[in-house]
């Protein structure tokens, strides 16, 4: 019964029941929706649902970096614009390459893509942690500035290539499921094993809740913050090397623009607090889902696109109301009214607000 | 940051309180230390003069009554805008729905006008709507502890969604809507040929919001609770100001300032609306705030800072049109850059300062 109520309260578990919602609604307007089918043609899966699968692949990459720098207490702003120049250099190369057959040009594109991102996020990293700029206002300036860089990889225009493998990281699938979905949950798995199988984790974290006494603890912060920032950005790259290679073109003032807000969302839906110093890998992968899932219904019924944004601020209400403690307070005080939990909370709340707001939530959650 | 443990932490500054005060306002070390507060928007309006001149000697007709007088207009509503995100600013938050609150009020106001709302109902009812997102933000982060940056995310993918919903067109005002009064420009200086300085009701408009901002900050209880929230808000409401009631308010003022901000840019356009209106505008409102001197942190800021903020940007634009030959494209770049010196340059002051 407790694992049910443990399960119940983590954010995941209402992300999946929040696709689960938009399936139904989805297969109640459709009965074959959820359906998967073979295309004789091209002997490839088709389906909605490998549809979803395959868009949420670029969103999962961005929304997993951005889960590391929330959890250090930052923001990054720049992953839109880094997916730009992730798929700005891609294109570039392979257009300069011009070898529509070769894997090694598609290894050296997305090379050098990775390589740039690395380097830009390391900027981003060095500038918070060493110069001690605000995290927001930092990757405000990238978010600019990498965009102009994308726009300056392309000279401004909208660049196209053509390279079969580099092609099939969107367009093809593995055992039916679309290639860039595997090779997200693939790096999905290995961040997360080098986060929770190592210290690192931890470390994030610890630097989230207080980065001062963590140092006095020994954790070195800067490095750990510039290489969190250089993943974030890496992995947005990613994200951007999979939003191109569906339709092999970028726009490089188009491509990722806004996408930052998406990953934050995800990350929110999964649980991950903006406060920093706890995070949920799983979580923030199923936040993507869902918006992925989102993005896809919301075309489905017939809104334009362009009204997507007003479905997501309502998921984004709801779930920020029912994690406020104002709101958990009404929820379960009834229920369990002799918990010393339940006394505790009616106690800070006889207290106007005093220190509830105050600058440590952190402390008056555990 | 480093909000005090104890009341007794706090306190123990106040016995010097009043002789620091008096040797500051009568000696010369007073005034240094006052100007170097200052100096980062002091530095900004060195660089709003300089780039002007540079303009003038580089490319001519910049000092001219009808290029200034565009200069003003075309700065009209990021001025409105700065001066609601400074506000919030100053309180320590972030107002991220400012451009999307922009796009619905004025797409909403527009077809309200031409399903025959009378005009001048139409311009209020864009400054309620936009007010009702504020107060939906505000409610959110003060009652519900949403923090600042979520809650007017929110209401950023809200406002662009429902104005998409209204309309993916370009809708037109019908004739005779107050946006033809507030977009005539009033000749003050008759120049020669067509070199006249005009302002438009939008641009007085701006003033007038400039200069309530301004005495609303500095001269009201309510203005001066908005400084304390952002420097310490435990302190703040330990000293029994209204928090609550404070936030709240600054977070409509910002609804409204978009409003307010959305009537006047729609007047310079000929009263069309679309809804991908003010993409972006929210982060150069933030731009501008930043580089007018406020801290991100809260609790120090001038709007009047933010008003050159506003002014370094649009001459920033108005060069690269008058050169021709940098890429429109660079603009962003170019921002970025001018931003990242700003926050280098206040970040350098305020270590001198913990230095001390």
């Amino acid at each position: 019964m407790n694992r049910v109520k443990a399960v119940l309260r983590t954010s995941w578990f209402w992300a999946i029941v929040g696709i689960a919602v938009l399936l139904l609604i989805n297969t109640v307007k459709d009965p074959r929706y959820l359906s998967v089918g073979l295309n004789p043609t091209t002997g490839m899966m088709t389906g909605n649902i490998l549809d979803i699968l395959r868009v949420s692949a670029p969103i999962i990459m961005i929304a997993v970096g951005m889960t590391f720098v929330i959890a250090t207490e930052g923001i990054d702003l720049s992953v839109g614009s880094m997916m730009a120049v992730g798929g700005a250099v891609a294109m570039q190369t392979l257009s300069n390459l011009s070898d529509p057959t070769s894997v090694a040009a598609m290894l050296q594109a997305i090379g050098l893509a990775v390589l740039l991102a690395v380097v830009l996020g390391a900027v981003n990293g060095v500038l918070v942690a060493v110069v001690g700029l605000q995290p927001f206002i930092t990757t405000l300036v990238m978010m600019m500035a990498a965009r102009g860089i994308a726009r300056v990889v392309t000279g401004g225009q909208n660049t196209n290539a053509r390279n079969e493998p580099f092609r099939l990281l969107a367009n093809g699938q593995i055992l039916g499921i679309p290639t860039s979905f595997v090779l997200a949950l693939i790096i999905v798995v290995l961040v997360a094993l080098l986060m929770r199988r190592t210290a690192l984790g931890l470390m994030i974290e610890s630097i989230g809740i207080n980065p001062r006494a963590s140092r006095l603890a020994g954790i070195r912060p800067r490095p750990i913050l510039i290489a969190v920032y250089a993943l974030a950005a890496v992995l947005a790259a990613i994200a951007g090397m999979f939003n191109v290679s569906e339709v092999m073109t970028v726009n490089p003032s188009s491509t990722g623009n806004l996408m930052e807000m998406d990953a934050i969302l995800a990350v929110v839906i999964g649980g991950t607090s903006l406060a920093g110093g706890k995070f949920s890998i799983l979580g923030s992968t199923m936040g993507a889902l869902l918006i992925a899932t989102l993005n896809k219904t919301v075309v489905f019924l017939g809104v334009p696109s362009a009204a997507t944004p007003a479905f997501k601020a309502l998921v984004i209400i709801v779930l920020v109301l029912l994690q406020s403690e104002r709101i958990r307070n009404l929820l379960f005080r009834k229920k369990s009214p002799g918990s010393p939990g339940a006394t505790v909370a009616q106690g800070a709340g006889a207290v106007p607000s005093a220190g509830e707001a105050g600058s440590e939530p952190k402390g008056a959650v555990s | 940051m480093n909000a005090p443990n104890t009341l007794v932490d706090e306190a123990r500054p106040a016995p010097d309180l009043p002789r620091a005060q008096e040797s500051h306002a009568s000696s010369v070390a007073g005034w240094w230390h006052r100007a170097q507060r200052l100096l980062p928007t002091l530095i900004a309006l060195a660089l709003l003069l300089g780039m002007l001149i540079y303009a003038e000697v580089a490319y001519g007709r910049v000092f001219h009554p009808g290029t200034m007088s565009d200069l003003l207009g075309g700065a009209a509503p990021m001025l409105i805008l700065a001066v609601g995100m400074t506000l919030v600013i100053i309180s320590a938050g972030i107002d991220l729905s400012v451009g999307a609150v922009v796009a619905f009020s004025s797409v909403a106001g527009v077809m309200l006008m031409g399903q025959g709302l009378n005009g001048w109902l139409g311009v209020l009812a864009m400054i309620v709507l936009a007010s009702l997102f504020g107060l939906f933000a505000g409610v959110m982060v003060q009652y519900f502890n949403v923090q600042p940056f979520i809650a007017t995310l929110a209401m950023m993918f809200l406002a662009r969604g429902l104005a998409s919903m209204l309309t993916t067109d370009v809708v037109r005002a019908p004739e005779g809507s107050p946006f033809e009064w507030l977009s005539t420009r009033w000749k003050l200086y008759d120049g020669p040929k067509v070199n006249d300085f005009t302002v438009t009701p939008g641009v007085l408009i701006a003033l007038l919001v400039v200069l309530g901002a301004v005495f609303f900050l500095h001269r009201t209880r309510m203005g001066r609770t908005v400084y304390g929230i952002g420097g310490s808000e435990n302190s703040a409401e330990l000293m029994g100001l209204p928090v609550a009631r404070t936030r709240v308010l600054i977070y409509v003022i910002s609804g409204a300032c978009s409003g307010l901000a959305a009537v006047v840019y729609t007047a310079s356009v000929q009263g069309s609306a679309r809804n991908v209106t003010g993409l972006g505008w929210e982060l150069d409102a933030i731009a501008a705030v930043v580089i007018g001197g406020s801290l991100l942190t809260g609790g120090a800021g001038y709007v009047l800072g933010s008003v050159i903020g506003v002014l370094v940007l649009q001459v920033l634009r108005l060069i690269i049109t008058k050169d021709g030959s940098i890429d429109p494209q660079y603009l962003t770049i170019i921002t970025g850059a001018v931003l990242l010196v700003f926050v280098l340059l206040q970040r350098l002051l305020a270590k001198k300062r913990s230095e001390r």
